[in-house]
């Protein structure tokens, strides 16, 4: 395949930036997505041409590194990952934009790559169950019910690639936030917790500078690992018995 | 040795080995043995807990007064960091990607063992170290194996306390499988995600810490260098990848965490930024690299499909339960649509030859026998170079069976999975596998306490040379990870930390100087060289280097042809070497040329290593050492022993590694060959 690149491009946080269009040929369908970029920056190495900077790691769709708009879309025209997504999705010919994740929180560092420091914050707000390591009781010691496990499995497939973040036309992590605290608070271990974590984490997602999320349901849309929209009524659930709790 | 009693009271099983072969000579120098100065002594079971009775306490007000250096923050090094920073200690963690939580164990499948014997189906410590050395072909060290046996129930305690969602049983216990060949169950698994799901485990902890204000988190940072100041690790020299900064952190103690070198070959199933760099680093400053050439080869990848390929894709090995695998008999059969090659002109070749294992063989096994098909030229799949690297897995008789239906409720995603990196419905037409480099059980030589031969130089995880001898169990490198990063360094560390805080150093002090200066003369260096190939280039010619001679099969023959070519490769990487952009910004292609720098040497003496191993054990394969039908033949009378390799220099400037062996004498288990006839 014979395509046109529309690629964005920014040297630094603090430059403009933008749209560079190049011509990559020889693309085989097999290839990802990522292999297909590859390609284009062993060709700009070649001509002198400072390769295109974005990021990747796992590229099995697991570690939630990869992140690209791809003519307008996160992660592109399929539900899945950048990293799994394939030259086949694309005709012989196209021609493919290619953005940074876009959102006030999440600065671009150079070209593709853009800064997701803020989930960690997030995380460090409450998103755990303090359990010091040597503390633990017998696994088994406190059952938990299947259907309530599975659930908190589902959602616990939160890959933290802010795809969803990208897909809002808000900028929310309302389906980041909400897929952690139902994670945590479906199982028996996170309910001491769960008022108090779900107040600090979104006290930490407004102040990042996150928007508010009015229900437009995109970053479901978007979400590779299919965390479904409810996560974010269970969040609002808990946060309103957690202020009327006093929290 | 055998039958003499050694100063403990134990007798040994084994004699003490003598290498009489010497295929690696002119490669090497014969360096002292060693002995891990720190081994325990006594009844096996009573090792660790006397041991961490023995081992000296800190006491609280100090520990805020000591620095621990933590690189990787994988379920090694994330587990050590949240665990030490919860007894109060000051700990600096580091890691190369944007977030801890991205690291590589976040792709681990399947599952981690514990010997919980939640089935009481007769599982114990016992049997869980003796499967886990048996599995290792008697390369590993019976000390630290047992040890984590007996930690692994506690992991699974801890997780679960930290609301890792493993799979569950309708009365809402903890559910388990048995994996990988073993005949008791003792697997806990979160569906095909349970790397993910303990990673986010250990990384949610840490963060707790980071919070807490007792581990401060520099995240997209390489550590580039190790810093010794009187023979002791004392902190390190890392780049902020963001700024291109070059930056000091001074410690009492460090350790690395930091996931195994698979990469070397360019192709396989580690994340991309997977590499060795800090491990080379500290072995170039000393630090012995042992069993470098141990590599554990997956039989159930996605093929490669062509030069474009960046990685490849483990398919879980579950598949091989009902999945039967093939070749066509005649060679002009392999382009044909395989739905049309009759049932006489297939040959189901592992049921052929393994007839009571079939298809269940273990993974070297399996791989190894794949690859014969492709070199006799009846691979299929897309042509690669000049083979054709594939072999069916083919599950019509499981779908005519057990209906469609069945099948995709057990295999669904994999079969998902599968069709969206090929293209092909794996429904209707067989899947194709090949085997790819998964792990590496080499690593950094430790003693009993995880410390390296350098004192205050801590190692643990994949980077380690550990507790899994010649080949790894499935299931087991998670339970290593965590038993290191939640059990054991907490231990081990506070006995050296004892004798701290130790002298304070400062940035002015000449070993730090020039190690720093060193790290920026090497980037200087890089960018300097203006030639012509991308360090991406280099990386994919050594890896074609590395799995066509120091790969599944090795002969001597071979390996001291890749060492001419490695030498050749490394000479005009220094050369020819082309990376563009600048110093002081986020610069990838001046990553990976740091990266393919040290992989480059670590081949080199990877290659030496195989050479030097004149038998076939776990996942290394020699073609001179075969049994009469084809098997792995091993030499405990020459080779029971690690392989632990001291910098000798650079070979180009006329250095050899130095070799020193460290005896396995086993007391407690006795060794067998293995048969899967
Ligand atoms: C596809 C796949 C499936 C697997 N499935 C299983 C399974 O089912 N069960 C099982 O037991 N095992 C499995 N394994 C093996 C297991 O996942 C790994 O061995 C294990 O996770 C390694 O953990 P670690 O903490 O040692 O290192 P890693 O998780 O690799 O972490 C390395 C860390 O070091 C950091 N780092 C590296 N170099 C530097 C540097 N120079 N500077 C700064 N930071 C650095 C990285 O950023 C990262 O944080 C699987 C492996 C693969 C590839
Ligand atoms: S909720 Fe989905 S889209 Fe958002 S970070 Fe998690 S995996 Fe990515
Ligand atoms: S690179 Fe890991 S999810 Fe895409």
């Amino acid at each position: 395949m014979n395509l046109t690149l529309k690629i964005w491009r920014q040297s630094g946080p603090n430059d403009a930036g933008g749209i560079h269009t190049y011509q990559v040929a020889g693309i085989s369908p097999d290839m990802s997505f990522l292999e297909m970029l590859d390609v284009l920056n062993e060709q700009l190495n070649e001509k002198g041409e400072e390769p295109v900077a974005f990021d990747s790691d796992c590229r099995e769709g697991i570690c939630g590194t990869c992140s690209l708009m791809i003519n307008g879309q996160a992660h592109g025209p399929e539900v899945t990952t950048t990293c799994q997504l394939h030259m086949r999705s694309f005709k012989d010919g196209d021609t493919i934009t290619v953005e940074p994740w876009r959102a006030e929180p999440f600065s671009v560092i150079k070209d593709l790559i853009v800064d997701r420091s803020a989930f960690d914050r997030i995380i460090q707000s409450g998103g755990f169950i303090s359990a010091n390591t040597g503390s633990a009781p017998e696994a088994n010691s406190v059952p938990a019910p299947r259907d309530k496990a599975m659930r908190a499995f589902n959602v616990a497939t939160c890959i933290g690639c802010g795809a969803c973040v990208a897909a809002c036309p808000n900028g929310s992590a309302s389906l980041f936030l909400g897929a952690k605290i139902t994670h945590l608070g479906e199982l028996p271990q996170g309910q001491p917790e769960r008022y108090s974590r779900v107040v600090d984490m979104v006290g930490q997602h407004d102040h990042e500078g996150f928007g508010g999320c009015t229900n437009i349901g995109e970053c479901a849309s978007a979400c590779p690992k299919e965390i479904p929209l409810d996560v974010i009524s269970q969040l609002n659930k808990d946060l309103r018995t957690a202020m009327k709790n006093g929290h | 040795m055998a039958g003499s009693t050694l100063h403990d009271g134990t007798t040994p099983l084994n004699t003490a080995p003598s290498q009489t072969s010497d295929d690696a000579h002119g490669y090497y120098t014969a360096g002292e043995p060693i002995v891990d100065p720190v081994a325990p002594t006594g009844p096996i079971k009573d090792r660790w807990t006397n041991r961490k009775f023995e081992n000296r306490l800190v006491n609280p007000a100090n520990r805020r007064k000591l620095d621990i250096i933590i690189v990787g923050t994988g379920l090694a090094g994330g587990a050590a960091a949240a665990t030490l920073g919860e007894a109060g200690y000051n700990v600096k963690s580091f890691c190369y990607q944007d977030s801890p939580r991205r690291a590589h164990s976040i792709a681990a499948q399947g599952g981690i063992n514990a010997a919980k014997n939640y089935k009481e189906d007769g599982d114990s410590t016992f049997r869980l170290f003796y499967d886990t050395v048996k599995g290792g072909d008697y390369r590993s060290r019976e000390s630290n194996v047992y040890r984590l046996a007996e930690v692994s129930a506690n992991i699974i305690d801890q997780c679960v306390a930290q609301g890792v969602p493993f799979a569950r049983e309708y009365g809402g216990l903890l559910d388990n499988r048995s994996f990988g060949g073993v005949q008791v169950s003792r697997t806990f698994y979160a569906r095909g995600q349970t790397g993910q799901q303990l990673l986010i485990g250990a990384y949610q902890a840490m963060e707790r810490q980071v919070a807490a204000g007792t581990v401060e988190q520099f995240t997209r940072h390489e550590m580039l260098e190790l810093i010794l100041v009187d023979g002791k690790a004392r902190g390190i020299i890392a780049r902020d990848m963001v700024t291109g900064e070059i930056e000091t952190h001074l410690a009492d103690v460090v350790v690395l965490a930091t996931g195994g070198y698979g990469n070397v070959f360019f192709l396989s199933t580690n994340a991309m930024g997977s590499n060795v760099t800090a491990a080379w680093r500290a072995h170039r400053k000393g630090a012995y690299m042992a069993n470098p050439c141990y590599t554990q080869i997956h039989p159930t990848c996605i093929p490669v499909s062509g030069d474009h390929q960046s990685k490849l894709t483990l398919m879980s090995e579950s598949l091989r339960n009902d999945g039967r695998i093939w070749v066509p008999k005649k060679k002009e059969d392999c382009t044909k649509d395989p739905r049309e090659i009759p049932e006489e002109d297939r040959d189901y070749y592992l049921e052929r030859i393994y007839p009571s294992f079939g298809n269940l063989v273990p993974r070297d096994i399996a791989s190894r026998a794949a690859k014969y098909m492709c070199d006799e030229g009846r691979g299929v799949g897309p042509m690669v170079g000049d083979f054709r690297r594939g072999v069916y897995l083919d599950f019509s008789d499981a779908i005519n069976r057990l209906g469609e239906d069945a099948v995709r409720e057990k295999y669904d995603n994999l079969f998902d999975m599968y069709e969206r990196i090929t293209g092909e419905n794996p429904y209707q037409v067989p899947m194709r596998i090949y085997p790819a480099v998964h792990y590496v059980m080499g690593g950094l030589w430790v003693d009993y306490h995880l410390q390296s031969n350098i004192p205050g130089l801590f190692v643990s995880g994949e980077a380690n040379f550990s507790d899994h001898g010649a080949n790894r169990l499935g299931a087991s490198a998670l339970m290593q990870g965590l038993a290191d990063g939640y059990f054991v360094l907490p231990n081990t560390i506070r006995d050296y930390l004892a004798d701290g805080p130790f002298e304070k150093i400062d940035e002015s002090h000449e070993a730090v100087v020039e190690a720093r200066k060193n790290v920026e003369e090497r980037i200087e260096k890089f960018l300097s060289i203006n030639g012509t190939r991308s360090a991406d280039s280099y990386h994919k010619e050594l890896g074609h280097i590395m799995w066509e001679y120091c790969g599944m099969e090795r002969t001597e023959e071979g390996l001291r042809k890749a060492i001419d070519m490695i030498r050749e490769l490394k000479a005009d990487f220094w050369t020819n070497l082309k990376v563009l952009g600048s110093a002081d910004t986020l610069n990838q292609s001046l990553e990976k040329a740091g990266r393919v720098a040290d992989f480059i040497e670590l081949g080199e003496l990877m290659c030496i290593d195989a050479l030097n191993r004149r038998e076939s054990c776990g996942g290394h394969f020699r073609g001179e050492s075969q049994t009469d039908d084809g098997e792995a033949l091993r030499h405990d009378d020459e080779f029971a022993y690690v392989a632990a390799w001291e910098w000798g220099g650079d070979s180009l400037e006329g250095g050899q590694p130095v070799l020193h062996k460290e005896d396995l004498i086993y007391t407690a288990i006795e060794m067998k060959q293995r048969s899967y006839k």
